[in-house]
């Protein structure tokens, strides 16, 4: 029988209740007692110089209050980068100045050049028109290649050039050197992964209220992070001490990433309202998010792989150009090392993994992290090169893959990170057995008949979640912490109140956290509550991203709890004139062992609230508990997919006929939740590989800034519920996590997009398209086209 | 979005009149003309509603048989009641989604003649007629580039008719973003030959593809077929070249030819 509570029930999601019926309380939906208005001018081209803005015009007309421009920012502090990458030389990157408002140079499209502040948004829109741009227009760098010319344009025209590090890892050169001269058989593939928006529904939001009365500021934003955002723009941007400063982040409408970074508009909005003495407020447009809204991926990488005779994998060796945009988004250091060169050995034994990477500034909107964020680009280039290497061998894509699996835990790969466990082989026959491969050959007959070909393609993938333990990647260069933390309020009459560092904005953690402290106590998880995304009420956590909330703000959570039950022990030994040690806690009460002596949780905690016989000589009332979690290690979630493609040969079109997923997450707290979330994610994947496509021209005109050429998936490019088979059954907990759990929030982006690729050039060459051993994402009915055609 | 005043007339009339005023701009379903003032890209003075117009909505059949859709009609009705034209009906439940189709009318879409639309498809290839308040405009007069049409200023479409063929069919091939057609061909046969349109392809807009209209009025099979037009003038963008899209005119209409009924 399922369980129907705590940890393992699939619960409903109790948030949805007021997200369905129009209740939640988004950062759109607060308004301030006489708040003004922003409207960013923001430019329309890629690059240019400012000779002159004249504001005059613009200040008198109707409701303007104030116009800012990039001279207003001045003595303030520009957006920091929370990530100090060495490179190969030992030298560290490169880090421009990021103004809140632009000074001097516009560098994309979208980058903001005035700030106009009026009583309504139509007249700052219109103010806006009215301001006067003296802008001459400068030659854009927009292809990452052509950046790194001698000679090119430069983006930042204090730096040298448009390199902001190049980046070596894993095995030494002249080790992996001699790997490819050892080798059997090299196989080589080049190609780009695709630059995403993430288009969350609810676009970002910034609402800044100042308190003159006690020098207080409030930032209401559209954040993954609070407490990320009231640091960074705090101590770096506007010189605020943590105490006169709150951010809040309020029902979040998705974030994949986009949401982590501390944005122009924040700082903006903050400012203003002192500034102004009026509370500010931003509403980002569709078409704003398209060009303001950190991207993600856009790789171009070589890599290539080294088989011995008996195609054991030898070794790897990539070559990668990774788009950083004009400027450094708050992460975007971090994303092409640390998160994509540590995971490039991914499930195999490969001796030499070396990975190169340099970051390159562009005329393009700034880059950073976007669900998976470095390892589905690690995912992706790995596990195409195999498929290729499997088929220019002639060997079967499961087999290559089987015999260089990893079998034996702790392993220490190349690339600096240590699996604590992990058992591939299970999860690829879970997906063998789900995906009923010996079906395949009848289901693609059937296709042929009616004109389609169809491919099967199937992959593994490795992620490095739960981030992160705090000393290593501050060696790594990270300038912040990554622990999180949590309190467990317990109040007077046994309620709970947990206040955590991590953040919901779909989720599920109203849910599942409860779930959680609900097992350990043995109450019902409706006297538990989370609060979440206040940093006037919860304690320094660092947010969600990275698949982090369970294994470490929940990790946290439950080292608080185990601190609440020390001490209610304490209580209840007292209440019942037994020895603490003597305690046991079940279902609610606290019992002397081998007696039916017991105490319930209540009278415990009213004890502890009204200590009139209470142990006050040796513990303190109440009953309230702190604890900071820093990982040990990072968690490791791992998995098998597969997916079957129709292509129509006619037009391109690939449709997707049967998806599976053969999950590790190590225990699983919500069953549920965990399916959405990998069905979310492989619908992100789907839509990274078939759809979506961030372009630019070469002039740095964005060609996507709309859905109107942006494609999102939808319903129907997603398969049908019965041909899409989301498994986490095969369980090896994490070794050093109180829960054993590893994180399932990204695995669903970054196992997908490979396997849908190498379906699509299975299912080509089954119709005699053998020249075709590549096609970039998005595999567009067009791109298929053409490269069937040899166009 | 600017302010502009809103005019509810009730009559042909009181709308063309209304019409008259400067920089006035007939407002249909809104569902181009909302986004396009929403941006700030369109600034009228007056907008004149035309859905408050009872005499322009709906559908019937004329004298001669030929479906007879009310310029105000929206792609909702049309998709529920123009059932003796059935790829017609078709057409209009595939345009956009449920909302769009709601709100949005054949007079609204083919003022607009968007290149990549699809009713002007089936207008071409049926030989409607554009009824306006002031004249009836043929088809292969009326279409004139992309976004450009015999309207005049102030003029409204009031009324289209489509004779109804033997056999038809529109096979849409979509833009992965928009949905709206990458390539769309509307095949139409009719006792006197067969018409074919081609919308979403071509720099100029909507067009007949008179090859294959020669071929298949002499055998009205998809083997008839003729090879695919030439790229050249075909629109290129980030969603396909134009060879693709002159390969996919081919293959659109083969597939329509064969769905036909
Ligand atoms: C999300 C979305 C998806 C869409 N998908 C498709 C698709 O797949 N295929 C497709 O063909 N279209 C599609 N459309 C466009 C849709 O069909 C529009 O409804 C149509 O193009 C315009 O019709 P409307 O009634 O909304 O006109 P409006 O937006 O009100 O007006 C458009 C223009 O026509 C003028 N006008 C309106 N009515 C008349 C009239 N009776 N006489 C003269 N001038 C008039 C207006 O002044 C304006 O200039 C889509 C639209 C959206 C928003």
């Amino acid at each position: 029988m399922p369980k129907d509570h705590g940890i393992g029930a699939s619960q409903k999601r109790r948030e949805d209740v007021r997200f369905l019926t129009g209740a939640g309380n988004y950062t759109d939906d607060i308004n301030v007692h006489g708040q003004a208005y922003v409207h960013f001018l923001r430019s329309d081209m890629a690059h240019g110089k400012i000779n002159n803005i004249d504001t005059s015009a613009a200040e008198g007309m109707p409701g303007v209050v104030r116009i800012f421009t990039g001279k207003d920012f001045e003595g303030v502090g520009g957006l920091p980068c929370g990530w100090q990458v060495t490179d190969k030389h030992g030298e560290p990157m490169k880090e421009p100045a990021h103004p809140v408002l632009a000074q001097g140079k516009v560098r994309h499209v979208g980058d903001p050049i005035a700030a106009v502040v009026a009583d309504s948004l139509e007249q700052a829109r219109t103010a806006a028109e009215a301001i006067v741009l003296d802008i001459e227009e400068l030659p854009a760098v927009v292809d990452m290649a052509k950046a790194l010319e001698a000679g090119s344009t430069k983006v930042h025209d204090d730096l040298a050039d448009n390199l902001c590090y190049d980046w070596q890892f894993g095995t030494d050169t002249e080790t992996t050197d001699a790997a490819f001269k050892n080798a059997a058989h090299v196989t080589t593939l080049e190609l780009v992964n695709n630059r995403l928006v993430a288009n969350p529904m609810e676009p970002r939001v910034a609402v800044g209220d100042y308190s003159r009365a006690n020098d207080e500021h409030t930032l209401y934003t559209t954040s993954q992070n609070p407490h990320v955002i009231r640091l960074l723009m705090g101590a770096f941007v506007l010189g605020i001490p943590e105490h006169k400063l709150r951010v809040v982040a309020p029902d979040v409408g998705g974030g994949f990433g986009t949401k982590i970074f501390h944005y122009a508009e924040e700082a903006f909005c903050t400012f203003a309202a002192k500034a102004c003495n009026r509370p500010v407020k931003w509403t980002s447009t569709r078409s704003e998010a398209f060009m303001s809204d950190a991207h993600g991926r856009d790789h171009v990488t070589k890599i290539e792989l080294a088989l011995d005779k008996d195609n054991n994998f030898i070794g790897v060796r990539t070559d990668t150009m990774a788009n950083m945009g004009a400027y450094l988004s708050t992460f975007s250091s971090s994303v092409p090392t640390w998160l994509h060169g540590t995971l490039m050995a991914g499930n195999y034994k490969t001796p030499a993994v070396q990975v190169n990477v340099k970051a390159v500034f562009t005329n393009t909107v700034p880059v950073d992290a976007y669900r998976g964020a470095g390892r589905p680009e690690a995912t992706f280039q790995l596990e195409r090169v195999i498929d290729k290497a499997a088929r220019e061998l002639g060997v079967d894509p499961v087999q290559l893959r089987r015999q260089n699996f990893i079998t034996s835990f702790p392993y220490e790969t190349p690339v600096a990170v240590a699996y604590d466990t992990g058992d591939y082989h299970a999860t690829m026959d879970k997906m063998e057995e789900l995906m009923d491969i010996p079906g395949f050959a009848a289901r693609r007959a059937e296709s042929e008949k009616n004109g389609k070909l169809r491919g099967m393609g199937i992959n593994c993938f490795i992620e490095a979640c739960g981030i992160a333990p705090s000393n290593l990647v501050g060696q790594l260069g990270a300038r912040a912490g990554l622990y999180d933390a949590a309190t467990v309020r317990v109040n007077a009459t046994g309620s709970i109140s947990v206040m955590v560092g991590a953040h919901s904005h779909g989720q599920g953690h109203e849910t599942v956290f409860p779930q959680v402290v609900a097992e350990m106590l043995g109450i019902d998880e409706s006297m538990v509550d989370i609060v979440h995304g206040d940093t006037s009420k919860i304690p320094f956590g660092m947010g969600t991203y990275g698949s982090r909330s369970l294994a470490v703000c929940g990790s946290a959570m439950v080292r608080a709890t185990e601190k609440i039950i020390n001490k209610a022990k304490k209580i209840a030994g007292h209440l019942l004139e037994a020895s603490d040690s003597d305690i046991e806690l079940k279902d609610g009460q606290f019992t002397v062992a081998g007696t039916d002596k017991s105490v319930a949780w209540g009278d415990v905690t009213l004890a502890a609230y009204v200590p009139h016989n209470y142990p006050l000589e040796d513990i303190e009332p109440g009953l309230e508990e702190t604890a900071f979690y820093d990982p040990a290690n990072f968690t490791y979630p791992a998995g098998a997919y597969a997916c079957e493609v129709e292509v129509d040969p006619d037009t391109g079109k690939v449709t997707i006929e049967k998806f599976v997923s053969a999950d590790d997450f190590g225990n699983v707290v919500n069953p549920m939740i965990v399916e959405g979330q990998v069905h979310g994610g492989i619908a992100q994947g789907i839509g990274q590989a078939l759809l979506e496509n961030c372009a630019y021209d070469e002039n740095g005109q964005l060609l996507s800034a709309s859905y109107m050429d942006y494609a999102m998936p939808r319903a129907d490019d997603i398969p049908h519920m019965a041909s899409y088979v989301v498994d986490h059954s095969c369980q090896t907990p994490c070794t050093h996590n109180p829960l054993g759990v590893k994180g399932c929030g990204e695995a669903g982006a970054i196992g997908s997009p490979p396997t849908v690729v190498n379906a699509v050039i299975d299912a080509l060459h089954s119709g005699g398209h053998t020249h075709v051993n590549h096609i970039d994402m998005p595999v567009s009915p067009s791109r298929v086209w053409a490269a069937i055609n040899g166009q | 979005m600017y302010s502009f005043d809103i005019q509810r007339p009730t009559t042909i009339a009181d709308a063309v009149a209304a019409l008259s005023t400067d920089e006035a701009l007939p407002l249909g379903g809104g569902q181009t003309l909302i986004p396009t003032l929403k941006q700030r890209l369109s600034a009228p003075s007056v907008l004149v509603s035309l859905g408050t117009i009872a005499e322009i909505k709906g559908v019937c059949t004329g004298d001669d048989g030929a479906v007879c859709i009310g310029g105000g009609t929206t792609h909702a009705t049309v998709a529920r009641e123009a059932s003796s034209y059935p790829a017609l009906a078709d057409l209009a439940g595939h345009i956009g989604d449920p909302a769009v189709r709601n709100r949005g009318t054949i007079g609204g879409s083919l003022a607009n003649n968007d290149p990549s639309a699809c009713y002007p498809s089936a207008a071409l290839a049926s030989g409607a007629t554009i009824v306006t308040n002031t004249r009836s405009i043929a088809a292969d007069d009326y279409f004139q580039g992309m976004f450009a049409t015999a309207l005049n200023e102030g003029e409204i479409i009031t009324e289209v008719r489509f004779p109804v063929p033997e056999k038809a069919a529109y096979m849409k091939f979509e833009q992965p973003a928009s949905r709206f057609a990458l390539v769309g061909v509307f095949v139409a046969k009719y006792a006197d030959g067969v018409r074919v349109a081609v919308t979403g392809a071509s720099e100029n807009g909507v067009f007949r593809w008179t090859e294959a209209e020669a071929a298949l009025s002499s055998n009205f099979s998809a083997d008839a077929v003729p090879a695919a037009p030439s790229g050249d003038g075909m629109i290129s963008d980030l969603h396909g070249s134009g060879a693709y899209r002159a390969h996919l005119v081919a293959v659109m209409t083969k597939r329509a030819v064969a769905a036909a009924r």
